[in-house]
């Protein structure tokens, strides 16, 4: 029997240990109308060499696609110790550190990764991790409206150029409590917020305003001049960020006069894999004043009964299991493994390992950009730097170009399309350090191909379906 | 010793990041950032070596015997793990194109439909990142379904109060108001203080069953019935379907909406806190707004199906639909399972429940529903030697780790005094719960002869009992270079 070790013997000893006849007659308090005569649909079980054979050919038929999506998942290469050490039982195995005696692992590993992660945001202080960045921005827009008391409104101005998954998940998990999103559209040309789109809002009750750094099409916002702006104006600010750029970047704890007040985002850059969608891991830090306002687990140091340094989750009347219906969120689980695996992979990278990552990336960016300048029927849609994405305008219909190059091997990029009627035709690429001029030279190459085709017949390549 | 104290300046982990200069190009100089963050600068191996032996200082399912009372801590298959870390599936984008996603829309459209005959729901969505946030989504259907019948007022939901916190703190993120029903002696809800509580203001009903008591709500049809007479819905928290797996099933006793914990029932890691990831069922009234996305399947192939496909879902509940890696995990030990493999997994971890409940009581220990059937987990209560010896709940788990044992659940359900809520599952031999019955034993003697032993344990852990009011009191949550640590043990670390 798969994972179940009993004996027959074991069995007939137990059962007369407790007094029954039969494994069945420990069910008898359920009634007997609802009792089933076993599952119909399921399948039958299979040995674990025969699972093995269908997941490697379910693998195989999805693996191995030269891949230049971002939109918020980024390819990158993780050490390969980064996930050996990560699934190594007493990691992968154990509980939520409740128990912090028998958890000090798990306790000092989060200590260490909240060290981190604040000093790489410049904040004073982060949480052990929430579920993803979209999850982690929509907990600090209901964070915002708990600290800034100044604000009555429950009013958050969102960019345009934010992840439109994210505003999406944001809508869903904060619409219950009265919480209003309004978006701050971009400026056409630069893909940018306007210090001019934000007049209307000037001297108005806003709880607080959402800066994406970079911006969901990869630009750089004046993150320094809306921080202020925002402050100035009894705001407070929300940075939503991706954590390898702000290696490079000017990190949210450093804009403006203040900095910004709550610094959030996906974590999946720092150690996890595309992996489909996750698991993934939404970090947050804030201001050391408001971190009682925080949600999820934080550690903090303490010592034993012999004084002797240790670490415990702390903090938990904010949470849930104590604070029942008065908690500040309803979040228990975080995502401990893969804070697990990004706490080794940024102290294998170090700081300057992530800043020649960024680096790299930034220069492969540029690299595509610079070899797409020769196609005709190609354009960059907006000015100025971005970091490791672009938003390329093409002359044709961008769902026939994804199709025809996943056909030869390529994941050629996100079509915004769809979310953005004002980008039609235009695709977001992604070059990440990853990416060899070999393969930059094969995306253009076949972009170019299928763009002379498309304007030719539409779409003349078929999509190979599995 | 942590991390940042091995550190020396100028020391890399070569061959692991890209050996270009670090260049900003284009980016302006004020965009930049000046100051280094705080990371270590260690070698490679060092970072091994600190981790690995960080995670000796944590007691784990791969290590000890952890019965820790509606987790449901069972053995983690290591197939599961390798198999969902198959190159082909971590290298896959979640925005791929639609052909080349087909093994991985698979294997979810697979496990959505064995997760919709183990539960009797019609459809089920995988989107959900965690219990609370299936409880979420629950709730939120719950909430869009009396709106859109012209029923606003419809805002009150009635839960056990033996629930776990994430119910009430969920219903109130829906926009909806808590009110607690109480539970009977015997640990069923108390059916007749909740007919008078259903009304027009009834939005639903949370609950777990069996209960967070460790107990099956006997008379589940009839509160079902009550519920639904009212015109309120039924949402059933699946955290305790280990014990009833392919032996009775939510949606055959009226719920209308549920969510399973994945990585309790179905084994995938708990992580140090996670990843989870829930799986959400709902019956025909709530289908027109189930979470998306979900995989629909249309001939041969499978796709997403999103919000053009389901106009009135309560919408997304994550970026990218769910926790990919730990579905893959869930569907691999399904299909290892199997129909009858599941159904034995209710069976076994009932067995052991019911052993080691019998085995506590032999040794004098009290029952909190003593003459009650275990379901897959059950309640002692240390109430007596509490008063008698002041040996608190919290001093028996202390003391358990010496013996080996991660504790079991402590203080919680919160209407048990002084309780220890025990969840051996199916994967423990029964020479491991025969051990577990003799350390709690001897521990009882130890709290008779002299309580000091378990006031001052653990004495055998990395670290002795912690002081929490510290940790709150004197906030330190980050580590600063200036932060000279004597307390430190630099032996161990």
């Amino acid at each position: 029997m798969p994972f179940i070790p009993h004996t027959e013997e074991d069995v007939r000893q137990m059962l007369e240990v407790i007094g029954a006849g039969s494994i069945d007659e420990l069910f008898d308090e359920i009634p007997a109308d609802l009792r089933i005569d076993g599952l119909k649909k399921a399948p039958p079980g299979i040995s674990e060499m025969e699972i093995s054979r269908i997941m490697r050919e379910r693998a195989a038929q999805d693996g191995g696609a030269l891949n230049f999506i971002g939109a918020g998942a980024y390819e990158h290469h993780i050490p390969a110790a980064v996930w050996e050490i990560t699934t190594r039982g007493e990691f992968y195995s154990a509980y939520t550190p409740y128990q912090a005696e028998a958890s000090q692992g798990t306790l000092q590993l989060l200590y260490e990764y909240q060290t981190m992660i604040a000093s790489l945001m410049g904040m004073e202080v982060s949480n052990a991790s929430l579920y993803d960045g979209a999850t982690a921005l929509a907990e600090a827009i209901l964070m915002s409206v708990r600290v800034n008391r100044k604000s009555s409104s429950r009013r958050v101005l969102v960019p345009g150029a934010l992840h439109p998954i994210y505003r999406k998940v944001v809508h869903t998990l904060t619409h219950r409590q009265g919480i209003e999103l309004v978006e701050i559209p971009f400026n056409q040309k630069t893909g940018l917020i306007d210090m001019a789109t934000l007049e209307p809002w000037q001297n108005q009750d806003n709880t607080a305003v959402v800066i994406n750094q970079p911006n969901f099409f990869g630009q750089l916002e004046a993150a320094d001049q809306i921080t202020d702006w925002a402050h100035a104006n009894q705001s407070m600010v929300i940075a939503v960020v991706n954590p390898l750029a702000m290696s490079l970047l000017k990190p949210p704890g450093q804009w403006g006069k203040q900095g910004a007040d709550i610094a959030c985002g996906e974590g999946q850059p720092l150690g996890a894999p595309l992996s489909s969608g996750g698991p993934y891991y939404g970090f947050m830090t804030c201001r050391q004043a408001i971190v009682r306002q925080m949600p999820g687990r934080i550690v903090g140091k303490t010592v034993d009964m012999d004084g002797k340094s240790g670490y415990a989750l702390t903090l938990q009347a904010r949470e849930q299991h104590i604070r029942r219906s008065k908690a500040t969120s309803n979040i228990c689980t975080n995502q401990g493994l893969v804070v697990t695996a990004s706490t080794i992979y940024m102290s294998i990278m170090g700081a300057k390992g992530l800043q020649q990552v960024a680096s790299a990336c930034h220069s492969n960016q540029r690299k595509l950009v610079a070899e797409l300048q020769n196609i005709s029927g190609v354009r960059v849609r907006f000015s100025g730097p971005a970091f490791h994405e672009v938003v390329l305008e093409l002359d044709c219909e961008i769902s026939g170009v994804l199709r025809s190059m996943s056909a030869h091997g390529i994941q050629a990029g996100y079509d915004l399309s769809d979310e953005y009627p004002d980008l039609k035709g235009c695709l977001l690429v992604c070059a990440t350090e990853t990416k060899t001029n070999a393969d930059i030279k094969r995306y253009v190459e076949l972009l170019e191909r299928v763009i002379r085709l498309q304007s030719e017949v539409p779409c003349p390549v078929k999509p190979k379906l599995s | 010793m942590l991390i940042f104290e091995k550190s020396s300046t100028g020391r890399q982990a070569g061959g692991q990041a890209p050996a270009n200069q670090i260049e900003a190009g284009d980016i302006p100089a004020s965009m930049l950032r000046k100051d280094k963050p705080t990371l270590p600068e260690v070698s490679e191996l060092q970072a091994v070596r600190h981790y690995t032996q960080l995670s000796q200082k944590n007691y784990s399912i791969d290590t000890q015997f952890y019965p820790l009372g509606s987790c449901t801590m069972k053995y983690n298959p290591r197939a599961c793990n390798s198999l969902a870390m198959l190159p082909g599936f971590l290298g896959r984008h979640p925005l791929n194109q639609n052909s080349v996603s087909q093994g991985y829309l698979g294997c979810l459209y697979e496990l959505q439909e064995i997760l919709a005959d183990v539960t009797g729901m019609r459809k089920i969505s995988l989107a959900g990142m965690a219990g609370a946030q299936g409880e979420f989504a629950g709730m939120s259907m719950i909430r869009a379904y009396h709106q859109a019948r012209g029923d606003d007022n419809r805002t009150e939901v009635l839960v056990p109060d033996a629930a776990h916190g994430t119910n009430p703190a969920t219903a109130i993120m829906c926009g909806m108001k808590v009110r607690e029903i109480p539970t009977n002696k015997k640990g069923d809800v108390d059916l007749e203080v909740l007919r008078t509580m259903v009304g027009p203001q009834t939005a639903g009903l949370m609950l777990t069953n069996p209960s967070t008591l460790g107990v099956f709500e006997r008379r589940i049809m009839e509160i079902s019935k009550t519920i639904h007479e009212a015109g309120g819905l039924l949402y059933y928290d699946g955290a305790n379907l280990n014990a009833i797996l392919g032996k009775a099933r939510p949606g055959d006793m009226g719920f209308d909406v549920i969510h399973l914990n994945l990585h309790k029932t179905f084994s995938t890691p708990h992580g140090g806190g996670g990843p989870g990831a829930a799986a959400i069922g709902v019956g025909e009234r709530l289908e027109p707004y189930l979470p998306v996305p979900h995989v629909v399947k249309e001939g041969e192939d499978c796709r997403w199906a999103d919000e053009n496909d389901i106009p009135d879902t309560i919408g997304r509940l994550s970026a990218f639909g769910g926790n990919a890696g730990v579905l893959l995990r869930a569907y691999v030990y399904i299909r290892m399972l199997g129909r009858e493999g599941m159904q034995r997994v209710a069976e076994f971890a009932t067995l052991n429940a019911n052993y080691l409940m019998k085995r506590m009581k032999e040794n004098g220990f009290d029952l909190a529903f003593d003459g009650r059937r275990a379901t897959h987990e059950f309640i002692v209560t240390l109430k007596r030697q509490a008063k008698e010896h002041d040996a608190t709940a919290m001093d028996y788990a202390k003391r358990l780790l010496d013996y080996g044992h991660h504790a079991p659940t402590t203080y919680f359900p919160l209407l048990v005094p002084e309780c220890l809520l025990i969840e051996p599952t199916e994967t423990e031999d029964k020479d491991t719960l025969d051990n577990f019955a003799n350390a709690m034993r001897l521990i009882d003697e130890e709290a008779r002869m002299n309580v000091e032993t378990l006031k001052t344990a653990p004495v055998s852990t990395p670290l002795r009992r912690v002081d929490d009011v510290k940790a709150a009191r004197e906030l330190n949550l980050i580590w600063r270079p200036d932060q000279i640590d004597e307390q430190a043990d630099n032996k161990v670390a």
